[in-house]
């Protein structure tokens, strides 16, 4: 499990990797935030590329992350979902709250 | 037909967290000798994964005890995962199984269950107060024909 963030300009991406699961997701909730806090992003992208196992702690993840980003109007999104994660998150209605995508980022503005 | 345990097993493990992740792999190696498919292998991963997270953070919070795990292997290739602790219990069950419902702090999504329904057959909760709770889930594995494979 680790988290590597990257940031250009307004946009950090959070790229995420290993399992997330209840175990893992504070310790990548604290480097996301500690981004969040430093960049004061008004987009942030959550990358799931190498993610290789997430379940419903991990959507947690993603809906806390939603809440403290709405604060500064700051958008979400979730890119390079892969197929068995895109599962869980479509069963928690994550397109609701972000921009759900199977593929790459495509602009700074919009997902 | 009433089906017939082909095999099974059954593992106790403390409750810590970082036992989330021995548990779902567990499982899911006994399960891979019915030839499961990717899909159905993480399927199974991620409802253990809820069940005993549910263990950690609902079942034993202020105290500490054991998970108990146990998987059948029916005769029809339908694998059963009972997902047994001894912690506080569940007040009301249908409540606690209502999508987003959760009593956990900080960022529990309340998906747990709706998880575990979703990503299995069947699944049965009994829990009594004070005496703990236990989880069974069931999914048949269909037997995968030779060129055939998803």
């Amino acid at each position: 499990m680790s988290v590597n963030i990257q940031s250009s300009g307004r946009v950090v991406v959070a790229y995420l990797s290993g399992e997330i699961d209840h175990h893992s997701a504070k310790q990548m909730r604290e480097q996301i935030d500690a981004a969040l806090n430093s960049y004061m992003p008004s987009m942030l992208a959550l990358d799931f590329k190498d993610v290789t196992f997430m379940d419903s702690s991990g959507i947690g993840l993603i809906m806390g992350r939603y809440r403290l980003l709405s604060k500064t109007a700051a958008q979400l999104c979730i890119i390079n979902t892969p197929e068995h994660i895109y599962k869980i998150m479509k069963l928690a209605g994550i397109e609701k709250l972000a921009k759900l995508s199977k593929g790459e980022i495509k602009n700074e503005t919009g997902c | 037909m009433k089906q017939v345990v082909k095999n099974n097993f059954s593992l106790t493990v403390p409750v810590r967290s970082v036992n989330e992740s021995f548990a779902r792999t567990a499982v899911a190696a006994f399960v891979s000798q019915l030839d499961p498919t990717i899909d159905q292998i993480n399927d199974i991963k991620t409802a253990v994964s809820e069940a005993v997270t549910n263990c950690i953070v609902h079942a034993y919070r202020e105290s500490i005890g054991n998970i108990y795990i146990k998987a059948y292997i029916y005769t029809n290739n339908t694998v059963c995962i009972k997902i047994k602790d001894k912690g506080v219990g569940i007040d009301n069950v249908s409540k606690a199984m209502e999508p987003l419902f959760t009593t956990g702090a900080g960022e529990r999504a309340g998906l747990g269950f709706s998880v575990m329904e979703s990503f299995m057959d069947s699944l049965k909760v009994t829990s009594k107060k004070d005496k703990g709770t236990l989880v069974t889930m069931t999914k048949k594995i269909s037997v995968r024909v030779s060129g055939n494979a998803k």
